[in-house]
């Protein structure tokens, strides 16, 4: 028998949560009173829950590195959030949002999730517009929807080209209500450091406040890991600096198993490394590939400026590689596409290592179609150019201000240049139906869990997961957990575990300071986000894999031997933080690439060389590898897999072609 | 109601109100102000101006608002004392390097000091002619029988030094004014992209011509433009 | 490691704590790459002062794509550095010369208490939205989101004011240290959604209040703030929040 228990409810697919919802066990509000529930982590998945479980009475204590609840990498997210509203009469529905959510990841998500996340996609809209989130809107007040990749119908809703920012301040001014009513206690720069399991529950963490680098004991009837992802294993990503893995790395190493650790956004439009000081990379909006043309040189090596390349020499490869979706193919064809080129010699800029994104032919179409609308029939080429510069401004003025001020260039006048970069993490700690790992009382919701989108997660979904696990999920299921806990007691902190589980974490800080090397800690991550990125990026194989558990193995003895961390424990210390951050990597980045060596298959994020077909496209095997890989610690860096089947009885499993 | 209106006075956004209003007054007075001594650009020796500082001296209406004046004026003065020091407290460690030239106008963030020059100034002025009015007396009569207040301004505007005080005076008034004017409108919540271009430029159109005009008072004096 | 051919001077804050005193230390970079962020800058910095065994600068920063609002360098006089509409992170190289001194010092403020160098408190921002930066609609109460249609202008003036980072550059560049930008911001943009019109009373006041007593300076309209915030608040905010103040302070 698996270790793995779902817990799916019975029942037809639409049926499943709104059974779930009636049948599951409640807790009264006198109990709810007494019931201790610790938040780690104030995104969007934190802050509603927080904010939600407060509301509902519950004794909350959230927790956040940052210096407010407020800065949560969330508020990057740039595009949107979608929502099965079909406010545009498209023929949208939850079954269709649902549908393409799981053919979006490639069909390795679970059903059930999926379709619970899409019929509260709705809700969600709802409540954040009802605390105040300035949705765009049409003249005639109602809200706007805009498009997106991998659908055909146009759900998606968003605030000019911060969405996550608004939804995350929504969320978060719920969060600081409750704060306000004491409800919350919230706790900004504060890390957690571990949690704490006793008899088979997790029952707290334990928490560093950065400030004054103290260990702190914190006990819960319940922990919600809400921690986000951890693309930043690859050091340079589109993640915030502080992103990081160690809460759910130290979950992990107490019993919760980690679902698909190598399933990896890479998002195509990316502004690319500038040199070897880049600390982190900036996205681009996936919406520029709707009037952007991709094109490399045709000659290899070609150092002439873009604009010097003759139509003639230009290759725009997508569009030949894929005449029906061209430019518009998912994010992960075209991220692959682009390193394809580079990797053949074919990249431009100073590094090689790029590609143009152009809008020469965009800006002249639109400048002909404003030129008939002003009634001006026989334009001069000078006028053609304003006009149609006037209207990429009104669409993209603000990510092309954006280029500038990073690049120093005028995308108006040269093609910008743009490189995939980690975006995303699919993968993250394995979680039921009810969203609880396998530890008894600890729970990941968001993007810190692997449960909704497979192997690929489409635009803009990763707001609505966040949301729908912090508003509307959560609040449920973990009834279903508390509601046999409200006879237990809050256990002391001076309880054995939490004793030994504070002298373990000052263990780790103690070993830090002691080693007293010679290299910063920066220059381990970078070496180890080098190894990932050759080795377990958009393209793995499996001498490549078992090359970088090597030198991860080898990097990892080096960091415990010869990092420098200064300064003293007691104090704000960033060295110190990042330490720790990075030796979790270090053991990160060895499970990522064990189990992309053990999915021999190609999907989604995950391309594996030897499973490609005879065109070089991304060949998935369903009979081997339709399931979850959760990986069980078993303790010295060594792993044990277990296999969730995924059971699709609603959805017919097809490989995917964009030609 | 009391209670609430005085938790509002007291609040940050209450002085500031009430610096506005208070200001907002004494603008008026400055208008009223310059119009009668505008009165000595006829120059028929005087006689109109001290007709309206007659009807100025014994209208009582006029009279009662002199002590509404000066009770504008010391709010606004005590107000600004307090809010300065609130201030200074708000920000106990100075910056090494500040660069508030490249934000704002120099005058906006010197009204405290334009305040106090005004302030000096007002006390010269108020010697030269309120105490001699109001208390020591003036010397004689014009020629219609009224009080010659024209008489002790001919004097003072002819000592140059006065003339430089007076002129420096109403230069801190202009720069006061034109902060303080559109200040007043955007404290009072008077701003708006349609409106406020407009009352900057009402702004600065009036701090510029009032103070002007104050200026031409002693200089066409001391210069025998009027006699 | 040869990044560029920039050679600067950095004067820089450093303090080890709130209670300790803190002063301007030198310390000279080379090969600045135009190219690089000035907090990449400073990673170079950093990276050089490990190696030479000396403590590297605590600074706040976080997302590096100027929307989380966490980095907070005063530089040479302005928040945020030279350049209009960009915070820290988003400021780069080839805004200075070569051969420049830059001054860099913290936010300064009594309601934002040094932490460390270049890191500062700025909890007392959370505090005043604690006291009505929302509004208070438990989860699931909500209806339909299209059942209060908000005209377009209503709803893109909330969102200009609603784009606030909680940075804090205008308390930073403020003459007086005054908080009246970031929270005239929330309460904009909340005074301007039929939804935040039923608590309009109750939260200007509250949250002035709490302004207040949080030790910020008072606003003299100068404008400084406007000029500084890297995301455009303008100062219409602080004058609908003057009004919004007095209408609740008439009403109750």
């Amino acid at each position: 028998m698996s270790k793995l228990d779902s817990k799916i409810p019975e029942g037809a697919l639409e049926q499943k949560w709104e059974k779930y919802k009636s049948s599951v066990a409640l807790v009264n509000p006198a109990n709810k009173r007494s019931l201790e529930v610790l938040v780690v982590g104030s995104g969007l998945a934190g802050a509603s829950a927080a904010a939600t479980l407060a509301e509902m009475g519950y004794k909350v204590k959230c927790f956040c590195f940052q210096d407010s609840a407020r800065r949560a990498h969330s508020i990057a997210a740039q595009g949107g959030i979608n929502a099965a509203k079909n406010y545009q009469n498209d023929g949208d529905s939850t079954y269709r949002l649902f549908y393409d959510t799981i053919k979006g990841g490639d069909y390795r998500a679970r059903e059930a999730n999926v379709y619970r996340l899409a019929s509260v996609s709705a809700n969600i809209i709802d409540q954040c517009v009802a605390s105040g989130v300035p949705l765009a809107r049409e003249y005639g007040g109602m809200l706007s929807n805009r498009s997106f990749g991998g659908t055909q119908v146009q759900r998606t809703f968003y605030a000019a080209g911060q969405t996550g920012q608004q939804l995350l301040l929504g969320a978060y001014s719920g969060l600081q209500r409750q704060v306000g009513l004491g409800t919350v206690e919230m706790m900004s720069r504060h890390e957690m450091l571990d949690i704490v399991n006793i008899d088979g529950k997790c029952r707290g963490i334990i928490a560093r406040d950065l400030i004054s680098g103290k260990l702190e004991r914190h006990f819960g009837h319940a922990v919600l890991l809400c921690t986000g992802g951890y693309g930043n294993v690859f050091y340079l990503s589109t993640n915030a600096m502080g992103s990081n893995v160690t809460a759910a790395w130290k979950a992990h190493k107490k019993g919760a198993f980690f679902g698909n650790p190598c399933f990896t956004q890479i998002h195509p439009t990316c502004i690319p490394v500038s040199g070897d000081h880049q600390s982190k990379l900036t996205l681009m909006s996936e919406s520029l590939r709707n009037d952007g043309r991709i094109w490399v040189p045709k000659k290899q090596g070609d150092t002439r400026k873009a604009n010097e390349i003759p139509e003639e020499e230009r290759d725009y490869y997508l569009e030949r590689r894929y005449p029906a979706f061209g430019n518009l193919v998912p994010r992960d064809v075209a991220s692959r596409a682009a390193k394809e080129r580079c990797d053949a010699g074919y990249g431009v800029g100073t590094s090689k290592m790029a590609v143009y994104l152009d809008f020469k032919s965009a800006i002249a179409r639109y400048g002909h179609t404003k030129a008939v609308t002003q009634g001006i029939h026989n334009p001069t080429a000078e006028q053609l150019k304003d006009f149609g510069k006037q209207v990429v401004e009104e669409k993209y003025g603000n990510l092309f201000e954006m280029y500038e001020q990073i690049t120093g260039e005028n995308p108006y006048q040269l093609p910008m240049r743009i490189y995939p970069a980690v975006h995303y993490t699919m993968g993250g700690l394995w979680v039921d139906y009810n969203l609880m790992t396998t530890v008894p009382g600890l729970y990941a919701l968001g993007e810190a869990n692997f449960s909704d989108h497979g192997a690929n997660r489409l635009g803009a979904s990763a707001l609505m997961q966040g949301l729908a696990d912090g508003y509307f999920v959560i609040p449920y299921t973990i009834g279903a957990y508390l509601s046999k806990e409200i006879s237990t007691k809050a256990i002391s902190t001076d309880h054995e575990a939490f004793v030994k589980a504070e002298k373990d974490a000052q263990a780790i800080i103690d070993r830090l300071f002691a080693i007293k090397g010679t290299k910063s800690v920066d220059h381990f991550h970078k070496k180890l986000g080098k190894i990932m990125w050759d080795k377990c990026g958009m393209a793995r194989n499996e001498k490549g894999l078992k090359e970088a558990i090597a030198e991860i193995r080898a990097l990892r003895d080096e960091f415990w031997k010869d990092v420098r961390v200064l300064g003293s424990p007691n104090e704000l210390n960033p060295e110190l933080e990042k330490a720790g951050r990075v030796a979790d990597f270090l053991e990160l980045g060895e499970l990522m690439c064990i189990d992309a060596l053990n999915r021999s298959e190609s999907c989604g994020g995950h391309f594996r060389e030897e499973s490609q077909t005879e065109e070089g496209e991304a060949l998935r095997k369903d009979d081997e590898f339709a399931y979850v890989a959760a990986w069980e610690n078993k303790g010295d860096n060594n792993y044990e897999i277990h296999k969730e089947e995924l059971k699709f009885e609603v959805i017919k499993i097809s490989q995917r072609s964009y030609k | 109601m009391s209670s609430t209106s005085g938790k509002m006075m007291q609040s940050s956004i209450g002085k500031k109100l009430l610096m506005g209003l208070t200001g907002l007054f004494l603008v008026s007075f400055l208008i009223v102000h310059c119009l009668l001594n505008s009165f000595i650009f006829f120059n028929d020796g005087g006689l109109l101006f001290n007709q309206g500082a007659k009807f100025m001296a014994t209208n009582p209406i006029i009279r009662a608002m002199e002590y509404v004046l000066f009770l504008g004026l010391i709010i606004h003065m005590l107000q600004a004392l307090i809010l300065t020091m609130q201030n200074n407290k708000a920000r106990p460690v100075k910056y090494v390097m500040q660069g508030n030239e490249a934000n704002s106008k120099w005058y906006s963030r010197s009204m405290g000091l334009l305040g106090t020059l005004l302030l000096l100034f007002l006390i010269i002025h108020l010697a030269h002619f309120w105490v001699k009015s109001r208390f020591t007396g003036l010397p004689g009569e014009d020629a219609n029988g009224n009080e010659n207040l024209y008489a002790v301004m001919q004097d003072v505007f002819h000592i140059w030094w006065v003339v430089v005080i007076y002129v420096a005076g109403v230069i801190s008034l202009a720069y006061h004014l034109l902060h303080g004017f559109q200040s007043a409108f955007q404290t009072l919540g008077w701003n708006h992209p349609k409106y406020t271009p407009t009352i900057k430029k009402i702004g600065m159109f009036f701090s510029i011509i009032i103070s002007l005009i104050f200026a031409l008072m002693p200089i066409c004096i001391y210069f025998g433009c009027i006699k | 490691m040869s990044h560029g051919n920039m050679n600067l001077t950095l004067k820089i804050w450093r303090q080890k704590s709130d209670k300790e005193k803190g002063k301007l230390v030198t310390y000279p970079v080379q090969d600045i790459s135009p190219d690089m962020s000035f907090l990449e800058m400073f990673d170079v910095l950093n990276e050089q002062l490990i190696t030479k065994g000396e403590e590297p600068i605590a600074f706040d920063h976080d997302c590096r794509e100027g929307i989380c609002g966490m980095c907070s360098m005063f530089i040479n006089g302005r928040p945020h550095g030279p350049k209009r509409g960009v915070t820290t992170c988003q400021l780069h190289m080839r805004s200075f010369k070569n051969g420049d001194t830059i001054v860099v010092e913290p936010w300064r403020a009594a309601a934002f208490p040094v932490i460390k160098d270049l890191t500062v408190d700025r909890s007392a921002f959370d505090r005043i939205i604690s006291k009505g930066g929302f509004i208070s609609v438990n989860t699931g109460n909500a209806q339909d989101a299209n059942n209060i249609p908000i005209p377009k202008t209503d709803a893109d003036a909330a969102f200009n004011a609603a784009a606030c980072i909680g940075c804090g550059a205008c308390v930073a560049t403020c003459k007086n240290s005054s908080a009246m930008l970031f929270v005239s911001a929330k309460i904009s943009q909340l005074a301007l959604l039929p939804q935040g019109k039923v608590e309009a009373t109750a939260r200007v006041k509250n949250m002035v209040a709490q302004m207040d007593e949080e030790g910020f300076g008072n606003c003299t309209n100068t404008g400084a703030c406007e000029i500084e915030c890297p995301k455009g608040i303008s100062l219409e905010n602080i004058a609908r929040m003057n009004r919004e103040f007095y209408v609740a302070n008439i009403k109750s």
